[in-house]
């Protein structure tokens, strides 16, 4: 049963969620195993040393590749394991370099990361950009990979910055995105003769017309904890713009400035067009009413496909950016988390790990993964988008026609502070949203208390 | 002989629970070794009464629990221990019925009660016609979550105690009827007194399953929103990404000193009825 990672730490990773009835299925059991899993993971990784893993230290991207690679990932799911599998076998193919892979469910993974770098990592594993990769940069438990980006073609410099450690050297070799926006069936649109809303005013005006007809305008769940963070980073993207946004992440403002309290104001709004009740129903059950045509709308990631069936259902999905809330903000900042590939610290094969990762950054190996899963897009501009659907074209033009791309509050800030104050926080809004300066209050004061250490 | 056992108590109990406490004076991140840590005194503490919105709720949703199981659980398992006792018809069938909910796996309990309380396709709204967010709602959520530990709970406790009846003297039983007893004043004067080691486990089973009640509520929503429970509150701050090892240790220190106060009380009405 993986699901929801997050766990403790939500994560805004889809295929983690893919499961179904239950929010959190994680006991102390599945803890245990996930320990037992992690230590079994250890001992892997530790037979792999004992492997014919030549060249160790000093060695660069540029130096024959060969032995073994251990390559730690997260995608316990059967479709993008099988895909994984699938660019694996490409690599060892053309490189000669062989591929130990320690596939690890989904939400242990997350759990257990800590734990994981610091035992024996594996050489190469999977992780997110953002602050929780410059977290790890910083504890010195990442590899740095600056070396392997010179031979990396076709990622924009937005991909590279959000790869790039505080201390400017890189860490991560971005795999695929996906945008956040607000879905809605065009189809549904067409029949009853609604048009994109350009502004929040038009979306209001919009959402009146769609109670008329009977259904609900704006699709909202967080039982889970995570999926509502992402509201809040587009109200605040809308109304405060992307610095703002990033610095108050960053804990760098106040969440008692009127600016953050505007954007609880404007929730509160928001609210009162949103589906009830969202604190009992699963970002899941949510993306049903919207695909049963029962809700009109539903701010999410890409990953809302995955509630559709394949072919014409999932065809009959589209998406437009957050409606904009101040002119002089306007829209161009939007929300893409991007998943990706890090070097643990000691790889037992530094150069073959290199090799690898700089064969992971390309369009063929990215082409593999993304033609497994149509609610992700790949990563490297060079990307063949020929075989891609329809929603997946529109992400690639969206994402690229951003000016800023944040990543999602889980990954922008501090995951203690992300997990155990902004979850309870916003869940106590949507349950009472009228205390807005209480509850701005006490966001502060425990921020200050987290960001101290 | 009792060195060993000393020594694996020790080492696996006591030092990790100790080096717990001293965690909690500290603020730590969980990575590089503890002498990367900060020694802070109390800050931790103040900081989980004072500036930790979901502590308060988990202490009075801990101590409600308490009270569920103590007042109706246990007396309802007991309650069915003692007609189980009485040989009627079908004994075996209601005794492996009661206790089937303790046999199942958690996963399998939270999609059952799933099953009943989802406010769109579960049974209880569907039967009733009512709308209610059974999960959702901070209302009811903890009285739905305390619904489905009572089912565990008496079929747990209807075993332990049933399985103290039978050893019970039945020419206790025979005397107190040929002396003119009622059956529930032979009960109460005379196998409840009986029963007294009996009843004292049972007292510090409830306590402590109370005190760590964890399990369900982290499969209904990982004790957050009208469910938080100390338990959880630990593992949100200890396991995963969030590292709060000093934090979730002050909260797990608080609970240690709550159980505490529970087992040196069974320890002393132990001593004294040996004595």
């Amino acid at each position: 049963m993986s699901n929801q990672n997050s766990e403790p730490i939500s994560s805004s990773v889809p295929s983690a969620f893919l499961s179904s009835f239950m929010s959190s299925p994680m006991s102390r059991r599945t803890l245990l195993k996930g320990t037992m899993g992690a230590a079994a993971l250890a001992a892997l990784a530790a037979c792999g040393s004992g492997s014919p893993s030549t060249s160790t230290g000093g060695a660069t991207a540029g130096s024959k590749a060969s032995g073994t690679v251990t390559f730690g990932s997260n995608q316990s799911d059967a479709v993008p394991k099988a895909a994984y599998a699938a660019f694996v076998k490409a690599y060892e193919a053309k490189s000669g370099v062989t591929i130990a892979t320690n596939t690890v469910d989904h939400n242990t993974f997350q759990e257990n990361i800590n734990n994981y770098l610091q035992g024996s990592p594996d050489d190469v594993f999977t992780w997110f950009a953002g602050y929780r990769m410059r977290f790890f940069a910083e504890q010195g438990l990442a590899g740095d990979i600056s070396d392997v980006w010179k031979n990396v073609s076709g990622m924009s410099d937005g991909f590279k910055a959000a790869s790039t450690g505080t201390d400017g050297k890189q860490y991560f070799i971005p795999f695929d995105t996906y945008p956040w926006a607000v879905f809605y069936r065009p189809s549904v649109f067409k029949a009853k003769g609604y048009t994109v809303p350009k502004t929040m005013d038009d979306f209001y005006t919009l959402s009146t017309q769609i109670k008329k007809d009977g259904m609900i305008p704006l699709a909202f769940a967080d039982k889970d904890g995570w999926p509502a963070m992402g509201t809040f980073d587009q109200i605040n993207l809308r109304l405060n713009g992307y610095d703002f946004h990033i610095s108050l992440m960053a804990g760098k403002e106040s969440w008692t400035d009127q600016k953050v309290k505007n954007v609880f104001d404007a929730w509160r709004k928001l609210l009162e067009v949103s589906q009830p009740d969202s604190l009992g129903r699963t970002w899941q059950e949510a993306a049903q009413t919207l695909q049963k045509n029962q809700a009109a709308t539903y701010i999410l990631g890409m990953f809302v496909g995955q509630q559709f069936t394949a072919g014409a259902d999932q065809e009959d999905l589209d998406f437009f950016t957050f409606p904009e809330m101040d002119s002089t903000i306007g829209t161009d900042a939007i929300e893409a988390p991007i998943d990706g590939f890090m070097m643990s610290k000691k790889p037992k094969n530094e150069a073959g790990a290199k090799d690898f990762l700089t064969y992971l950054s390309t369009a063929a190996a990215q082409e593999v993964y993304v033609k497994s899963d149509p609610t992700v897009i790949a990563a490297n501009s060079k990307a063949d988008t020929s075989g891609y659907t329809a929603l997946q074209k529109k992400a690639v033009d969206f994402i690229g026609n951003a000016k800023h791309i944040s990543q999602f509050m889980d990954r922008d800030t501090r995951p203690d502070f992300a997990s155990t104050v902004m979850i309870p926080a916003i869940q106590t809004f949507i349950g009472n949203p009228k205390d807005v300066d209480g509850l701005v209050n006490s966001i502060e004061s425990q921020k200050k208390t987290i960001f101290a250490s | 002989m009792v060195a060993i056992p000393s020594i694996v108590v020790i080492g696996l109990i006591w030092l990790p629970a100790i080096s717990s406490v001293v965690l909690s004076f500290t603020r730590w991140n969980g990575i590089g070794n503890l002498s990367g840590s900060d020694f802070i005194g109390l800050t931790n503490y103040r900081n989980v009464a004072a500036n930790y919105p979901p502590f308060w709720p988990a202490m009075t949703h801990n101590l409600i629990w308490l009270l569920v199981m103590f007042f109706i659980a246990t007396p309802a398992g007991m309650f069915l221990a003692v007609l189980l006792d009485k040989e009627i018809r079908g004994s075996r069938f209601y005794q492996m019925a009661l206790y089937m909910p303790v046999v199942l796996s958690l996963a399998l309990i939270g999609f059952i009660w799933q099953l009943i309380f989802s406010q769109q396709n579960g049974l209880l709204n569907a039967v009733t016609g009512s709308n209610i967010d059974w999960f959702g709602d901070q209302r009811y959520n903890l009285w739905a979550a305390l619904v489905a530990t009572s089912w565990r709970q008496v079929g747990y406790i209807m075993l332990l105690y049933l399985a103290g009846l039978k050893a019970v003297d039945h020419s206790l039983r025979e005397a107190a009827a040929i002396d003119g007893c009622s059956e529930s004043k032979a009960f109460f004067r005379v196998i409840f007194p009986v029963m007294r080691p009996i009843n004292i486990i049972i007292l510090v089973v409830t306590f402590i399953e109370s005190l760590r009640a964890f399990d369900l509520v982290w499969i209904i929503n990982r004790g957050r929103n009208g469910l938080e429970l100390i338990a959880t509150l630990v593992t949100q701050n200890v396991v995963g990404e969030a590292s709060r090892i000093g934090f979730g240790s002050a909260l797990a220190t608080v609970m240690l000193l709550i159980s505490s106060g529970f087992i040196v009380i069974y320890l002393r009405v132990v001593m004294k009825g040996d004595r």
